[in-house]
């Protein structure tokens, strides 16, 4: 990289090592990769270890420290994606470019992985291509695609319908029908006050809609009280349960409320700076964000003076790079100021010890939507709607086997029934409350309702019908979580991968109830062991299933006795690839070695070896594929 | 201040501001650990020590003790959460003892002996993990690394070098070192480091002084880990007042 263009990004980042992932992602996008020279010199330029850098850079997934690629695809791999056909559509841009999944082609003209789910359940299955979400794959624009890769057409110049994100808004309730204009919510809290504020805060009975339910008005009490240097707001939108978009339809269509929201917790707890962390997945989004906040500032509605009321607020946006674990409010500060996302020891809590050390309120992008919200309409207001324990309304992320999926916004208290018919589900098997993190609900249990006191959500609603195997919704989920545990804690780096191996085992005929009853030993410990909560929840839903849905996975047990992971025959499987043969005696033992392995090829489980790894089956998970 | 709380239904007193672990271990009592280091601050990632306080899982390195706590500790509920914990880091490096400079000075290895760990039980990952042989004095042998940062914090805190950090993701997380190359060869790591004497398992090894003190007469060798000696402390000071 010409220097000049490396001072340029320095310069624009203040030669600030908090801003390092910020750095990190905008060389990648000049460059492609990281190389390790631009590692070197940008060590040397921020003053920091060499190996620091190198720690942040290769902690996340979109960032790359080995070439993969003028052109970097990668397919969402959430279970609906697998549910719309993206293995066979993956496997089938594989084909056309003579690649392998995870590989990058021999010229360094592309490569072709999987990614966990980008948010657009909705509308998928969806990739990104060089970071650019596209929706709405067929096996048309797959063949195009690969022609538009071949001819080296920029993603820039694909045809534009591709990077079409629709809203999907299904059902509007106060907020989405909320008639505010930008700025007005801002103004009525800016004349009652920031105790006034808070005041209405605590009697809207407001909590936290990322899931854990915290109260907002304690939050914000807590963090106002804290003594500090300066004080932070951080819109957490790094929306990365699998099966959830509901922050990016607010970002996308209802950011002026956000914006308000967040200037109105600026001002109650005392802040003058906030920062919006928007996961990479995202990413599209970011100009025209960053042009309505340029917008705001000429309106008077944000930055210095704001509405001539001597309140000063301003909003930086940071991009994350491809990590879940970013969703938990201490590894996004801590990825806020360049660092691989770990979340810290606690407490102490971001409240008090949060951005730079500082006071800081985490607030999920629907909170702080609905806190503007609510200092219009009074908390009384938004105590009646939903439940005495969880007021107010809650956003609905719902696909999978739906007629209609998209954003349902409904109060609390609703039924998981009412949701499956207002989305048009039919025969449902099986409902994920909170995405992969979240307990899955059997049909027996559809009567209960969505409320922190009963099914609590972050809003990811994941539908599946009687046809889809839920044991291959549990081993999508389990490798989902061992490619994004963080890796600083030993039971959730290891017992996550642990829990994936044990499923490939049964999904590759090999399994016993042994393995089974290692499932729910693992998940006993990583529940409590484990440092945060990606380790803590990450075997809910598994353990669910295998409780309400124990025939899905007892039909891939091979014995009824114990099994050894270890498969000779399949040992030989390099040696038959190397020596060409795969005749009889080029296998040991029966014939289910064999079998498995064809399988394994026929499904594309040569991505294990790639760069998201998770194991596929080819085509679209139903109970037909099953039969032995 | 005469504040106290329970371990295991004994006694044990406390300063304010200590955490579980430093109070348990000023006290002469055991609570198995890996990344715990008394002249460090804590890292809390080998979850090793995890207790109960009060019936809620805890990790007693992070902790803070606080009085009238009823705290469990060697419980059978507990120990067989640690051997399961100390399986999952031994599948997940490549551990042969009997091979191995550190056995005997080996806190991994020897508090799966203290804590009775008699089989690895799950499947081995058997990652490839090169070795670092580059530097005239130390040898890096990453397959045995358990990922506890002790060396990234003495480097950091009291050599005042940096001269390890942590990198990758999940079961790709891995030890590397600071310079160009990678190399450590090329950094300013000396084998008169407090880095260089503070790795619990056999990663950072001091070249040319191999088996000096045979197998069978070593630190573990003599007295289990739960008697309270350190290997990297020959001083022989024990527990909380090592350094």
């Amino acid at each position: 990289m010409a220097t000049a263009e490396l001072e340029d990004i320095l310069e624009r980042h203040r030669r600030d090592p908090l801003q390092l992932l910020q750095i990190l992602i905008e060389l990648q996008a000049r460059e492609g990769w990281l190389a390790p020279d631009t590692l070197s010199a940008l060590a040397v330029a921020l003053g920091m270890p060499r190996a620091r850098v190198e720690s942040t850079a290769s902690f996340y997934s979109f960032l790359h420290t080995r070439p993969a690629g003028e052109y970097r695809i990668l397919f969402s791999d959430n279970i609906t994606d697998r549910m719309l056909g993206n293995m066979a559509l993956m496997q089938a841009l594989c084909d056309k470019l003579w690649l392998q999944p995870g590989k990058v082609s021999e010229d360094g003209l592309v490569s072709v992985a999987t990614t966990s789910c980008t948010g657009m359940c909705d509308q998928g299955p969806a990739l990104l291509a060089n970071g650019r979400t596209v929706t709405r794959l067929t096996p048309e624009r797959i063949d195009e695609m690969a022609h538009l890769i071949r001819r080296r057409v920029p993603v820039g110049d694909w045809p534009p319908e591709w990077f079409h994100v629709e809203d999907n808004i299904r059902r509007r309730d106060v907020l989405l029908d909320h008639g505010l204009a930008p700025g007005q919510a801002l103004a009525v809290a800016l004349d009652r006050g920031a105790m006034s504020i808070l005041g209405e805060i605590e009697r809207s009975a407001l909590r936290g809609r990322g899931g854990a339910g915290f109260g907002s008005d304690i939050k914000w009490r807590s963090c106002r009280d804290a003594w500090g240097d300066a004080h932070y707001v951080i819109c957490n939108a790094d929306e990365g349960e699998p099966g959830t978009f509901k922050d990016r339809v607010l970002l996308s269509s209802y950011f002026d409320l956000v914006v308000d929201g967040m200037c109105i917790a600026g001002m109650a707890i005392g802040a003058n700076k906030g920062f919006i962390y928007l996961r990479g997945e995202y990413r599209y989004l970011l100009d025209r964000l960053e042009t309505r906040l340029a917008q705001r500032r000429e309106q008077g509605l944000l930055g210095r003076n704001i509405l001539g009321r001597g309140f000063t607020f301003d909003i930086e946006i940071h991009l994350g790079a491809g990590a879940y674990i970013c969703g938990e409010e201490s590894a996004l500060i801590e990825s806020l100021e360049g660092k691989p996302g770990k979340p810290r020891i606690r407490p102490p809590f971001p409240v008090t010890n949060g951005y730079r050390g500082q006071p800081t309120t985490v607030n999920n992008v629907e909170t702080l939507a609905l806190a503007a919200l609510i200092a219009v309409r009074g908390g009384e207001w938004f105590r009646a709607i939903g439940t005495p324990a969880s007021t107010g309304t809650k956003l609905l992320s719902v696909s999978g086997d739906v007629e209609r999926p998209g954003i349902y916004e409904f109060p609390f208290g609703v039924s998981v029934a009412e949701v499956l018919e207002a989305a048009g589900a039919r025969d449902t098997q099986a409902v994920t409350s909170a995405g992969a993190a979240g307990h899955c609900l059997a049909a027996d249990e559809f009567g209960r309702r969505i409320a922190f006191e009963d099914v609590a959500t972050g809003g990811s609603i994941m539908v599946f019908d009687a046809s889809r195997d839920m044991f291959e919704v549990a081993r999508n989920f389990a490798h989902f979580f061992a490619h994004e545990s963080c890796g600083f804690c030993t039971p959730c780096r290891v017992g996550t991968a642990v829990n994936a191996r044990l499923l490939d085992k049964l999904a590759a005929d090999h399994g016993s109830p042994y393995d089974l009853d290692e499932i729910v030993k693992m998940h006993r410990l990583m529940q409590g062991a484990s440092h945060c909560g990606l380790g803590n929840t990450a075997t809910i839903a598994i353990d669910d299933m295998l409780a309400k849905f124990r025939p899905a996975f007892e039909r891939r047990l091979h014995s009824p006795e114990y099994e050894p992971a270890f498969d000779l025959d399949a040992a030989l499987s390099q040696a038959r690839r190397m020596t060409g043969r795969d005749d009889p005696g080029a296998h040991l033992g029966d014939n289910r070695g064999a079998l498995a392995e064809e399988r394994a090829h026929a499904h594309g489980r040569a991505t294990t070896t790639g760069v998201q790894g998770a194991p596929a089956s080819a085509e679209p998970v139903s109970a037909k594929d099953l039969q032995p | 201040m005469n504040d106290s709380f329970l371990l295991d239904g004994e006694d044990i007193p406390f300063t304010p501001g200590q955490t579980v672990m430093q109070a348990a271990a000023a006290a002469g009592k055991y609570i198995p650990h890996l990344c715990w280091h008394p002249d460090f601050a804590a890292h809390g990632s080998c979850k090793l020590c995890t207790v109960k306080i009060g019936g809620r899982f805890a990790t007693s390195c992070t902790v803070r003790a606080a009085a009238g706590q009823e705290v469990e500790n060697r419980t059978d509920e507990l120990d067989a959460k640690r051997r399961t914990l100390l399986q999952l880091l031994f599948v997940e490096g490549n551990h042969f003892c009997p091979s191995c400079e550190k056995s005997g000075d080996c806190a991994l290895q020897a508090t799966a002996y203290e804590l009775g760990m008699l089989t690895p039980h799950f499947d081995h990952f058997y990652p490839d993990r090169p070795v670092d042989a580059s530097h005239p004095d130390v040898l890096l042998e990453f397959n045995r690394c358990i990922l506890c940062e002790l060396c990234v914090r003495a480097s950091r805190d009291v050599d005042g070098k940096n001269v390890f950090a942590l990198a990758g993701r999940g079961t790709r997380s891995h030890l590397v070192v600071n310079s160009d190359t990678g190399r450590l060869a090329d950094t300013d790591f000396a084998a008169t480091d407090r880095a260089a004497a503070v790795c619990p398992v056999g990663v950072i090894l001091k070249k040319r002084v191999g088996f000096a003190v045979p197998i069978g007469q070593r630190t573990y060798d003599r007295q289990p880990i739960s008697a309270g000696l350190r290997a990297d402390d020959k001083a022989g000071a024990g527990f909380g007042e090592a350094g």
